[in-house]
């Protein structure tokens, strides 16, 4: 498992490389820069300001640099945030952002689990249907319609929780809500179909043969099997949590990094383009690497190979 | 099989248990902050930065006001200069020579006193070349600062600033402006602490993180708390200030929220006091349903249309004005912006300082038809291909269609819509690559030579190519006169060439729909919407 995990760590390098390239360039080849602005400064201050984040240099020379300080680990000054760096930019927000993403992730996982497990075990009644239909709207309804819907009943109508912000425990709801939606809904479909699968087995009906309990054959035998493909989702679903939380940072107000991601493109800050692309790419392929390993281990017919 | 699994009803009611938990009737936080003396404003953005001289958005500037003073600081009502940290001042009968004499109470917030030197020593780091700032140009008006600021002289003894003691500070003008001390209201003329900038870097380094809380020295009447980015930040009343039994607030919450709807959200819940801008599409529902919520009032900015007149047919100027006056600027504030907007018939927005444009565009159809077959465009025929751009916002998408179809029914001439995200819309403005395109200007201080100078030849803001030798020549004379009605005459004179040559369309004046609880006293809608947080104070009881 060492070598595999080894070998995975070394592939990860050349993929950065050309991910920060293909960045550096696209971000390069977009009009206008970081310094363009409705008041358009005097042409010295624009060189002043062109100087001091070496925007002045051959465009080789400029990409060399930034590579050189990115394998230090240095990803370089914001230019829209003068006296921020982009590491703590990241710092600060991403833990938020993170935060969020592991809540949608239990939201999405306890209802998705639940519903997909009592509608495979109830298959074709009224406990199959309903979840199923709820799951149907689930996967339809966008986090811009579902977050607005929510924060009208509870925070406007009910007055239970504030319209927006971070704060107390409870303005954690809504934004895990709205953002675990649309996985719950995913994660229940592939439980009921995995489930559905395992159910037919022969191992499952010796086991029932045996005398076993409902819940022992459903926790002990089907679940690991059952759960393959929600596992293989989950790579997916995290970058998807983490990357997707813009649009729900947004509507909640929200002070995490899928903000910074997004404004960062707009303002043409550079450095916080490249150091939020890489950091989500980086992320996206630990947490691939995860779920693999996760995967050889549900699954006894997979080796580390 | 039989599986005893919580079912699909009891995960939801549990979850709803989980959220209402402790909850009932909540107090919302306006209720608490009342209390508490905090005023809670969502501030429409995260600030760039609060180092007065680097940043130059209107969202620092309405944080910055809280933590700096001037020499003079803006009237709550009109933004007109009253006596700041300087409690006096003379100016030598040919305008020329300012005069400060500062308070002798006046205190950073570390307790050090406010002295000239600081101000000699801020405005001497504005100025560097080395430091970039944007808005350096506001010092201009100053002997010499101009050639210090562009490197044409290295001795910052020979700039117009001049420290006669520790009390009283003399500044030498090149030129009368009279409107000075309006334009001193500006952030750009804010003390900086030098001594605390230095501790934590160069003087001239951008990145110096002077003004994180835990750094953070200012002479306003509050002080940074707390910072945290996207988040808030939070000032609080600062005892060193030298008015301190004056301000009413204990404390000032900003919250960096940009979405409109968030905001407005926000407001309707209770957690915020005020919001700058209702979304466009609820400003009639709070105009008709709750009246005393919502206050609307110009600002200094204006809405208008460049032309590109380097390209044909745009370089004919009977083209533009068929153009200009074949737009209902009334139907558009009316049925399509409806915030309340001004309709414009000139440049500048009426009264500005005591000045209104005497030239006006008239709308007019059948005059434009005619100016478009002089052309030798009758009723329109082969008019060439043109393109209007704007910046990609669904409010100029509306505007920009109105004025496509006006011109379509009045004119018969069809033009293309093509919009732009922000940035690449710039590049296309300041290389002239474009036919027709949507622009918006706000004056920095009150004074219409913000607006008029924006068209000299060359300058860096023109971008329509328009040039005209006669209105440079009257806005120069402008900048060089100290009497305000002969500036004001140069004016007139220069914005009816404009109006003549027509190388921009105006449309209207914009105004602020700004959503404020009742219980915020002692706050004006002003024209450079410039809160002013010592005469704001909360009443409780009418929440």
């Amino acid at each position: 498992m060492l070598r595999f995990v080894a070998r995975r760590f070394f592939e990860t390098i050349p993929v950065l490389v050309i991910i920060a390239t293909v960045t550096f360039l696209m971000m390069r080849l977009a009009p206008g820069g970081p310094f363009d602005l409705e008041k358009q400064p005097s042409p010295e201050i624009l060189a002043r300001m062109k100087a001091h984040y070496g925007l002045d240099k051959p465009l080789w020379e400029q990409y060399l640099l930034q590579m050189k300080h990115l394998l230090a680990g240095d990803l370089g000054p914001s230019s829209k945030y003068p006296s921020r760096s982009v590491n703590e930019i990241i710092a600060d927000a991403f833990p938020v952002s993170l935060e969020l993403g592991c809540e949608a992730m239990a939201v999405a996982l306890l209802l998705g689990l639940m519903a997909g497990m009592v509608a495979a075990l109830r298959q074709n009644t009224f406990w199959d249907h309903a979840p199923m239909s709820l799951a149907m709207l689930g996967l339809c309804v966008p986090t811009f319609v579902m977050g607005p819907l929510l924060i009208s009943a509870f925070a406007l109508h009910l007055d239970w929780c504030n319209a927006a912000g971070w704060f107390f425990p409870r303005d954690r709801v809504l934004p895990a809500l709205t953002l675990g939606a649309y996985y719950a809904a995913y994660i229940a479909r592939l439980a009921r179909g995995g489930l559905l699968e395992v159910l037919r087995q022969d191992f499952i009906r010796t086991a029932q043969a045996k005398g076993a309990g409902g819940a022992r054959i459903l926790f002990r035998h089907a679940l690991r099997g059952g759960m393959l493909p929600v596992v293989s989702f989950l790579g997916p679903a995290i970058a998807g949590l983490l990357t997707g939380s813009f649009v729900v940072e947004t509507i909640f107000g929200i002070p995490g990094l899928g903000r910074f991601f997004v404004t960062a493109a707009f303002n043409r800050d550079y450095c916080m383009i490249m150091g939020s692309v890489l950091f989500y790419a980086a992320f996206v392929i630990a947490m691939n690497l995860v779920v693999d390993i996760a995967l050889v281990w549900l699954n006894p017919k997979l080796r580390f190979e | 099989m039989t599986v005893r699994g919580a079912s699909l009803v009891q995960i939801v009611l549990s979850l709803g248990l989980l959220l209402s938990c402790g909850c009932g009737h909540r107090q919302t936080l306006v209720q608490i902050a009342n209390r508490a003396g905090q005023y809670r404003v969502a501030n429409g953005d995260e600030p760039s930065d609060l180092d007065p001289q680097i940043a130059i958005g209107q969202v620092e500037h309405d944080i910055m006001l809280s933590l700096y003073e001037g020499l003079v600081y803006g009237d709550a009502k009109d933004v007109s200069p009253r006596p700041g940290v300087a409690e006096s001042w003379d100016i030598s009968p040919d305008g020329l020579v300012y005069t400060f004499h500062l308070r002798h109470n006046a205190r950073w917030s570390n307790g050090e006193p406010v002295t000239a030197r600081d101000f000699y020593q801020s405005y001497h780091r504005m100025l560097m070349p080395s430091l970039g700032a944007q808005y350096s140009y506001m010092l201009y008006p100053v002997t010499n600062a101009e050639a210090f600021n562009t490197n044409k002289i290295t001795d910052f003894s020979q700039v117009g600033f001049k420290v006669l003691d520790d009390h009283t500070l003399q500044l030498t003008l090149h030129s009368p402006a009279p409107y000075l001390l309006s334009m001193m209201v500006h952030d750009s003329w804010f003390p900086v602490p030098v001594a605390t900038i230095q501790k934590f870097g160069a003087i001239d380094d951008r990145a110096n993180p002077w003004t994180r809380p835990e750094h953070f020295v200012g002479n306003g009447p509050f002080v940074l708390k707390e910072w945290r980015m996207n988040s808030h930040i939070l000032v609080v009343k600062s005892p060193t200030y030298w008015d301190a039994e004056h301000v009413k607030l204990n404390s000032v919450y900003f919250d960096p929220e940009e979405s409109y709807d968030t905001q407005e959200r926000m407001f309707r819940s209770g957690q915020v006091h005020t919001i700058r801008q209702a979304p466009q599409s609820k400003v009639a529902f709070y105009r008709k349903y709750k009246p005393q919520l919502i206050n609307i009032y110009p600002e200094l900015t204006t809405y208008f249309y460049r032309f590109n007149v380097t390209r044909p047919p745009l370089n004919d100027k009977r083209v533009r004005l068929a153009l200009a006056m074949a737009i209902d600027r009334r139907a558009i504030t009316e049925t399509v912006s409806r915030a309340g907007e001004i309709p414009a018939f000139c440049l500048t927005p009426p009264n500005t300082a005591g000045y209104t444009a005497a030239a006006r565009l008239r709308e007019d159809v059948p005059q434009a038809r005619r100016l478009l077959a002089k052309a030798g465009y009758p009723e329109g025929k082969n008019f060439p291909n043109v393109t209007l751009l704007y910046n990609t916002m669904q409010s100029h998408k509306a505007i920009a269609e109105a004025v496509q179809e006006m011109w379509d029914k009045n004119l018969n001439i069809h033009v293309a819509l093509h919009n732009e995200e922000w940035k690449v819309y710039l590049d296309a403005m300041r290389n002239t690559n474009y036919d027709i395109c949507r622009a918006g200007w706000s004056a920095d201080y009150i004074d219409v030579g913000t607006f008029l100078d924006v068209f000299i030849s060359g300058g860096g803001n023109n971008d329509t190519g328009w040039s005209n030798p006669e209105y440079d020549r009257l806005c120069a004379l402008a900048a060089s006169t100290g009497e305000q009605a002969a500036r004001y005459a140069a004016f007139q004179k220069a914005e009816a060439i404009l109006m003549d040559e027509m190388p921009l369309i105006p449309i209207y004046i914009y105004s602020n729909p700004r959503l404020i609880q009742p219980c915020v006293k002692g706050w004006y809608p002003n024209l450079l919407d410039c809160p002013n947080y010592r005469s704001i104070y909360l009443a409780p009881q009418t929440n």
